[in-house]
């Protein structure tokens, strides 16, 4: 390892390495995604078969054929997935099985497998180039770009892509106001979801006294269904770093922690190993690159509180204590960690930075809409062709991330939905899906940007069930500290519970609406001030369902269990006997090829015998 | 697994020389021992001076610490959004009925414990059960059942 001490130092190790042909984007290499999607889909099986294939041809012995495990590539729902540099050729769900023909292809060159390539869900053409993958072609991948490309262990292949060339700019070419005055013109704000503009917060955070200030990185990423976050530092944890070490030079910071989820292991490691090498490198400590900038980074775990999220309750964890958040002012950057300045933000936010000082905050702030500048990363899941992490230009309609990116709605369902900002955030339905995707536009329609998490829903999902499983989560998350969002959450879980269970009653909808405004107005924290989000949005567009599951006591997506019973259609069923033998509590009888009878008082609607049947014989009504 | 005094020292030992993080000790301990029993709460406390109460609200407070023993076999159902959607109160249903327990219960021989998490962001394989560290995506009913048998049939082979 190069132990760097000037920039010159940092400048001779990245021509050296450019100069070498491991850094050659030109030579032949096998990229596999080594994201935690992809690895419980079983690529490292791949990877090590594909290492295990290059042996067994010999083919290293006369070409220089590399197999780099990396990042999360985004592309969830295909994984495993393999690209082919240079050409880009992506092969997706790939198998063991299927990595000697892949090599074998390779070495002739030119040839690709059809039947492993991305087919269009519509037309069902075969696209062999990663670039013209619709899911890919319509991203704008700035925070993501290398993470299909580089290997996260390896602080030489990111030094090699430009790597720590923006942390030499700032710290020998502009002062701690020019780093402030470029974020600002670039008009980053907050990623982690409020969307506070982050050089009004460095700038407030600089100008405190004193000498020991903290920067944070917020990675501890609650939101259900999102993990974009996670994949950023699993793919490309030194760019987080080499951010945050601009930001504690633009605060004046000397020492930062990042907090992250004891639930992402892979996260941890990557981070910690990237650490480690950063300070082997001479990139993380004393007088960083010969300029008298001192900085070291540790690394806190979450022990799963969604609460500590929250900026002064993470504080508290950090410091060993119980995740409950207080009242601000005094706002961290007065008075945070220990009592001293202190400044955090989210991993994306720290991820854009250095791309804002290599590229300027002008260029920077073309991208995006008039109020919200950038790229924003969503990670779209539920009921969607194209799960994956998509990284998109502010201001892009629901439309085209749903439709065009994310391949639509499986199934040839309807689109119903989609949920953005987690369980902070609301529900927007069909008739705003061409509404621009930014922070002022999404408050204006009930949700928020939030994290970028990004739920689609389709017709078979109940709205009135959505919002209570939103409420559970807050409810069961809620710190308990602050009254309103202690008995608020649990009241508003009671009414929605008992709505679900077919014992809904005149009023209820007025009740919740007159409560969830009390708690968010009176809670203390982000969490409760935004619980009641999901529950105002669906009753803003989707009050019909409330007030069929109240008076009419049906659920019309088929989802709530006290309003539905399952039956057997007669004419489908052959008396096969398989609902039967599946049923864990004996509700249904019948002889084999009888007619099977379900017994609605013994049913507990766990849907089993829906979920065996081959002949569509069982139905919910 | 049975745990002793002196590796509960140990543990403890090592965070007090490092930051003396309440928090990272105890989750040491859990992670090796996947419970934090009373003696470790005490000991913790009064290595890192910090009260007892203040050390049992921190144990009661954070997801990640168990106060009961778990099973020898942990089942945990993802209830993320993603899988909640899918499917994954049917899955969790199918194993409470199954296991004759609710989620976060133990069965009486120790065997199985059921727990759920709130997302495991690995959503394009949603619904999720992981199995003793091992994932399972798209799950239904009748792979949890799958699930099970499989890893009763372990047992009986090999106890």
């Amino acid at each position: 390892m190069v132990r760097v001490q000037t920039p010159t130092d940092l400048d001779a190790w990245r021509t050296e390495l450019t100069a070498t042909v491991a850094a050659d984007p030109a030579r032949p290499c096998i990229t596999v995604c080594g994201g935690t999607g992809c690895r419980v889909y079983g690529s490292e099986k791949v990877w090590t078969a594909f290492r295990d294939e290059l042996e067994r041809q010999k083919v290293n012995a006369t070409l220089h054929f590399d197999v780099k495990v990396t990042g999360c590539h985004g592309f969830c729902e295909k994984g495993p997935l393999v690209v082919l540099r240079p050409q880009g050729v992506f092969y997706a769900h790939v198998r063991p099985e299927d990595v000697p023909k892949i090599v074998s292809t390779m070495l002739i060159g030119g040839e690709v497998i059809e039947r492993l390539l991305y087919a269009d869900p519509q037309s069902g053409a075969k696209i062999a180039r990663e670039h013209d993958v619709p899911f890919y072609k319509g991203q704008n991948r700035l925070i993501l770009d290398q993470n299909g490309d580089l290997d996260p262990l390896r602080i030489d292949e990111y030094i090699a892509r430009g790597g720590y060339d923006a942390l030499t700019r700032a710290l020998t070419t502009m002062t701690p106001e020019d780093v402030i005055a470029a974020v600002k013109t670039a008009g980053l704000r907050g990623r982690g979801g409020a969307g506070f503009p982050t050089a009004v917060k460095w700038e407030l955070c600089r100008r405190q006294p004193g000498s020991v200030k903290y920067v944070i990185c917020n990675a501890d990423e609650g939101d259900p269904g999102a993990y974009m976050d996670r994949s950023i530092m699993e793919g490309n944890p030194h760019r987080v770093i080499e951010g945050m070490l601009i930001g504690a030079y633009a605060i004046g910071a000397h020492q930062g922690y990042v907090y992250i989820r004891a639930e992402y292991p892979l996260a941890v490691k990557t981070l910690r190993h990237a650490i480690q090498q950063a300070e082997q490198a001479g990139l993380l400590g004393k007088s960083i690159l010969g300029t008298g900038f001192d900085f070291s980074l540790g690394i806190r775990l979450g022990a799963g509180a969604f609460v500590c999220g929250e900026e002064t309750a993470l504080m508290a964890s950090i410091e060993g204590r119980v995740g409950e958040p207080r009242p601000r002012p005094p706002f961290p950057a007065e008075s945070g960690l220990w009592g001293k300045p202190s400044n955090i933000n989210n991993v994306k936010t720290w991820a854009s930075v250095p791309i804002i000082i290599n590229r300027g905050g002008d260029w920077y702030s073309r991208i995006g809409t008039a109020t919200s500048k950038g790229t924003m990363i969503f990670s779209v899941v539920g009921k969607i062709n194209n799960t994956g992490l998509v990284e998109v230009p502010m201001g892009i309609s629901l439309r085209k991330l749903i439709f065009d990116i994310g391949g639509g709605i499986p199934n040839g369902k309807a689109f119903k939905a989609a949920q953005i900002g987690g369980p902070s955030g609301g529900c927007i339905p069909a008739e705003h899906l061409d509404a621009p995707i930014d922070y002022e536009s999404l408050v204006a329609l009930g949700a928020i940007v939030g994290s970028g998490g990004l739920v689609v829903a389709d017709e078979d999902t109940c709205m009135v069930d959505f919002a209570r499983y939103f409420m559970a989560f807050t409810q069961e998350e809620s710190c308990g500290k602050c009254v309103p969002c202690r008995v608020g959450t649990r009241a508003m879980l009671a009414t929605l519970e008992r709505i679900c269970a077919g014992r809904g009653q005149l009023g209820d909808v007025e009740y919740l609406l007159e409560l969830g405004e009390h708690v968010k107005r009176s809670s203390l924290c982000g969490l409760g001030q935004t619980a009641p989000n999901p529950v105002l949005s669906t009753l803003r567009y989707f009050r019909d369902e409330y007030e069929a599951h109240i008076y009419d006591k049906t659920c019309p997506a088929k989802v709530c269990k006290g309003l539905i019973t399952y039956s057997v259609v007669p004419d489908n069923c052959t008396g096969c006997m398989v609902c039967l033998r599946n049923c864990a509590v004996g509700a249904i009888s019948g002889g084999k090829q009888q007619l099977h009878v379900i017994d609605p008082a013994l049913c507990t609607r766990c849907g089993m015998c829906q979920s065996v049947c081959k002949f569509d014989a069982v139905m919910v009504n | 697994m049975h745990l002793t005094i002196e590796e509960i020292h140990e543990i403890i030992d090592r965070e007090a020389q490092g930051d003396g993080s309440l928090i990272a000790a105890l989750e040491d301990i859990q992670g090796r021992f996947r419970y934090l029993p009373p003696e470790a709460l005490i000991l913790a406390g009064e290595r890192l001076g910090v009260p007892l109460s203040q050390t049992y609200s921190v144990a009661t407070f954070y997801n990640a610490f168990s106060l009961k023993p778990k099973g020898k076999h942990c089942l945990n159902v993802c209830m993320g959004t993603a899988c909640h959607v899918r499917g994954s109160p049917h899955i969790l249903d199918r194993l409470e009925t199954k296991l004759g327990l609710k989620a976060g219960g133990t069965t009486r021989d120790r065997l199985f414990t059921l727990e759920t998490v709130n997302c495991l962001g690995a959503c394009a394989l949603g619904p999720i059960v992981v199995t003793d560290g091992e994932y399972s995506g798209q799950m239904t009913p009748q792979k949890a059942d799958t699930l099970l048998k499989r890893i009763l049939r372990a047992e009986a082979e090999h106890g």
